[in-house]
Parts: C-alpha cells; structure tokens; sequence
C-alpha cells in the first residue's frame, strides 16, 4: 500500500513577533482528502500558521510545503490549487454576489468565459441563486460567509483553508455550512479549518491537532482524544453548594473533579453512582452527558479567560 | 530578505486594474465631476475671470499659461487621490487587497496593479482636460498628443509617491497631513499658476527638484505647439520619482501587510 498523498506539510515551524514566538516549533501533515482541524484558544497561533502556510507572511524558521511546492517561495503558484474562507469576511462591497465570483476568478488568470460557465455550480452550492445581482450589503452573515465560500470555490482548488468558519453564525446557517464542508470533503477536495467550536471539529474532522501557545500539545481523531484524554462520562453539578457538595461527596465518587465558576465537572466511568447521590439534593441541578472533545481542550489548555 | 527584493511583478496586476475599472465603471458619474469638472470650472473661472485682469504671462494669454498647469495639477490629483484615499480603503477598511492576496496574486501584483490604475485615472483627466482647452482653442497642434503620455508618466510619480503614503498610514486623517504639507505648497511652486521665476531665488532651486515642476516644463510648451527645451532631463526626472517611489511603496507596503 503506497502512503496517502500529502497535502500540507510543515516541520518546526516557528513564526516570532517582537522575540515572542507566536508559532513555536509546529509540525504538521495533512494527508490529501481529508478534514483537518487546528483547535487552539484564541491566541493560540492558529491564524497565523494558517498565514505561514498560504505564504503571507515569511517563518523564522522550519519549512512548509502545501500541495508540493515550497512556501513561501513558490506560494503565488501553490495557490492556484487552494481557496481560502478567512476569518473576517473580505467580499468586496463594490460588487454585486455575482461580480464578486467573477472578479475572483481573474485573479486565478481564469477567463470570463469559463468563470460564467461555473457561476450557476458555484451559485447552486452557496444556495444564494436568487441573489446573483443582490449587492453584498444586502447579505445575511450566513449568506455572506457561503459567498466566502463559493468565493473560495472559483479555481476549483484541490485543497480549502477556513479560518473559523462558522463564528458569529446562527445554528441554522452553521448547519447548512457543516453540510456543504461535507461534501466538498465526499468531492475528494482536503479541507483545513481552525475552530474553537467543539462540536464543530467533532462532527467535521478526521484529524485534528490541539494548539496553544504556538506549540501542538495533542493530535488524533476526535474520538481518540476523547479516549485518550478523559473519562467518557461526565456529570455537571451547578447551583448553591455544589462547590460544598463536590469536596464532600463529588470528589469520592468520581475520578477526577473539576470546577469553573459556580459549575462542577465530575468525570467518571460511569455516572449512575454519582446521579443517585444527587437524586437526593434538591438545590442542586445536574446534567449527565458523554465527553466530548470540549472537555479534552478544557483539559489541555486549562480553564482560564484567554483575550 | 523579501521585503527589500526588487519587485517580482506579474501579469496578474492586471486583473487588480481591472478590477477597480469595473467599480469606476458604475460609479464614473460622480468620479467625472469629482476629478474633472472642478479643475475645469477652476480653469474657466481664474483663467478668463482672472485673466482678464492680467497682462500675457511668459507671452500667453493667462487661460493659455493656466491651461497646462492645470493639466499637470490634476493629473497630479488625480493619481494622489486613488493611491490615498482610494487605495487605503481597499487595503484598510474593506480588506479587499487581503482577500485578492488569498487567491494566485501576491501583493507585489497588488501594488502594482493599484499603481497603474491611479495613474491611469491622472491620464483621464489629460485627456479630458486637453479635449476641453482643444475646445477653448487652447491646444495648439498635434504636440499636444504628447501631453498624454506625459501625465501618464507623472501620474506613475505621484501614484508612487502617494503609495509610500499609504503604506505608513494609520488613518485617513494622515492624509490631510499629505496634502497641506506636501501637494498644495507643491501646486504653487511648480508653475502652475504663476512663473517659478516669481519665487524667492532659494525656493525656486527647490522647486527645479518637484515633480510637478518637470511635468509642467514638459506640457506648457507641448500645449503651444512646440517642444520642450530639455525634455530628457523632464522625463528623467519623472521616471527617477516613479521609479524610486515605487520601491520604496513597495518595501513598506510588504513591511506593514506582511509581517
């Protein structure tokens, strides 16, 4: 069996701002065809590799090569094979929807001809064919962030970059966004996100890494981390004395205890020991769930605010 | 180091000038009187209101003397308004030159295609200010038709120069700084509206180093049918400012978006 391609691949990365590295030393590879996620807080250093590796900005050091070419010295090339869902929506409020795609497509040195051909696929999969002379103004977020989308899409890339894609966005339009991922994923394309949503890398990614502070400090399929890392039931405990009721009886009964805020996390092999002792404390109100990855990150990067 | 490398230009600026053609195109109405029409009204008014008030300057009937200043003026407008104002909010506020960098364009492209643009914008307003002093009876000859390459060239200088503006700007309040400190002392020392024979001797030797100044000596005769006494030494100068400011656009355009 001959090794999966490999789509991105950076070794020892490290990108410095003002002698603070921002990216310290960060080894990836990403094979081709699959859904990669970089999880981090935020300040992690997410964008900025994200920056290093579209050859935006130089590394102080190690090495990256996406889509086989070397970055940044061949990055003007390398991307004409990848599309790009930044974080801050960058559509260009001069144009109407349909401008805006045919505008991009120049960019890639696409001609007119061919780039209207592929309007109506690209209008299709943002589910915005009613809007094509809308103004951008016009837009919801969710609509706006399906433009970035299909935006991203022009050049028909091998390889998609998303910056947090669905922040600020209402469930519904989350949804519609996992799904198209999705199949851009089923379409044989590689995709590469950054997310502090959860639920998002679980349900989206095949592999992910866990960043903070520039360096990785976990990797694998959601599931193996939440394997790896924690037990796989958790009990959260909240309401006056759950603090008082966690030193006393929570900490006997589950392996491990945690506490942020008023709400106490007890994770556990098994919740039933710690639900029946709760059946009898009425001020208190609890809540019973699988681990999920949220709870690996909380354990890997700790539970304080980060601004 | 990148940041000092000489620019590595495609052809892919050409899809950024075209880029804000397109947005000239919907909007060209309110662009035309923003950049033409006040120069023209500035023209009529001061240069027969004026005029008639004056005896012939260096031999021409005022309107005539203002005519080619004011071509050079606003072509010098022209050019430093898009590569300010215009050029800032693409960078800046909208972000459009961080989505174009996402995509097979790098910014070298992007400044360069910005550049071409400003100073095509300060050849449209040759143009039409040349079709309207043609109909004034103030374009004597086919040397006039020289003028457009002209501010084509000069529009580069000042597209260039107001790049390296734009570059360091925090905000668009810097720009004002740009224009009461550097364009408008600029305007009236270049020979615009009045002889730079009239200014201090030690003034005058500053004025012999401003772009404008060359680019008035290249127009005002080629407005009266004749050629400019020393054209070399003109368009040497023009193309030095050009030149010389586009790199350094180009350094400090890479030191701030690059980083």
């Amino acid at each position: 069996m001959t090794a999966p391609a490999v789509a991105l691949s950076c070794s020892g990365l490290v990108k410095r701002y003002g002698g603070n590295a921002v990216v310290d030393g960060l080894d990836l590879a990403v094979p081709a065809g699959c859904c990669f996620g970089m999880l981090g807080p935020n300040g992690a250093g997410k964008t900025t590799t994200l920056r290093l590796c579209l050859g935006l900005t130089d590394p102080d050091g190690g090495s990256i090569s996406l889509l086989g070419r070397a970055i940044p010295a061949d990055a003007r090339a390398a991307r004409m094979r990848v599309g790009v869902v930044p974080q801050i929506d960058n559509l260009d409020p001069d144009f109407t929807v349909a401008e805006n795609l045919l505008v991009y497509a120049r960019y890639f040195g696409i001609g007119d001809r061919e780039s209207r051909s592929r309007l109506p696929g690209l209008l299709e999969f943002a589910n915005l064919e009613g809007k094509r002379d809308a103004r951008i103004q016009t837009l919801s977020g969710g609509m706006k962030r399906r433009l970035t989308l299909a935006r991203a899409l022009v050049n028909d890339p091998d390889i998609v970059f998303l910056d947090e894609p669905t922040t600020g966005l209402d469930p519904q339009a989350r949804h519609l966004i996992w799904e198209r991922l999705r199949q851009l994923v089923a379409g044989g394309k590689t995709i590469i996100l950054t997310t502090h949503f959860m639920d998002e890398a679980e349900r989206l990614c095949d592999d992910l890494v866990v960043i903070d502070r520039g360096r990785i400090i976990d990797k694998g399929s959601p599931r193996a981390l939440i394997e790896a890392n924690i037990e796989p039931e958790v009990v959260e405990v909240y309401g006056d004395g759950a603090h008082e009721w966690a030193r006393v009886r929570g900490q006997a009964l589950a392996a491990r205890v945690e506490r942020s805020g008023e709400t106490v996390f007890c994770y556990t092999a098994d919740g039933t020991a710690l639900l029946d002792d709760l059946a009898h404390r009425h001020e208190l109100r609890c809540l019973r769930r699988p681990a999920n990855l949220e709870d690996v990150f909380i354990k890997l990067t700790g539970r304080e605010l980060r601004d | 180091m990148r940041r000092y490398a000489l620019p590595l230009p495609s052809l892919r600026f050409v899809a950024v000038w075209r880029r804000n053609l397109l947005v000239w195109r919907k909007l060209a109405v309110a662009s035309v009187l923003g950049n033409i029409a006040d120069p023209m009204i500035a023209l009529v008014a001061f240069g027969y209101g004026l005029g008639a008030l004056l005896p012939s300057v260096e031999g021409v009937a005022y309107v005539q003397y203002l005519a080619a200043g004011t071509i050079c003026m606003s072509a010098m407008n022209a050019a430093t308004f898009e590569a300010l104002y215009s050029a800032f909010s693409r960078m800046h506020v909208q972000r459009t030159w961080d989505g174009i960098m996402n995509a097979s364009v790098d910014l070298d492209d992007i400044v360069l295609g910005e550049l071409a643009w400003a100073a095509t914008k300060a050849l449209m307003s040759g143009v039409a200010i040349i079709a309207v002093a043609a109909c004034l009876g103030l374009a004597h000859g086919y040397t006039a038709l020289f003028i457009l390459p002209v501010t084509l060239l000069a529009g580069l200088a000042f597209a260039a120069i107001g790049l390296v503006f734009n570059a360091l700007a925090r905000g668009y309040d810097f720009f004002t700084y740009y224009f009461t400190l550097v364009v408008t002392p600029m305007s009236f020392m270049s020979g615009v509206f009045f002889p730079v024979a009239q200014l201090p001797p030690w003034l005058a030797q500053i004025a012999g180093f401003l772009p404008l100044t060359h680019a008035v000596d290249l127009v005002r005769p080629l407005l009266l049918g004749k050629w400019p006494p020393a054209p070399a030494l003109n368009v040497a100068v023009l193309a030095t400012y050009a030149a010389g400011a586009t790199y350094c656009a180009l350094v400090l355009t890479r030191r701030r978006l690059l980083a």
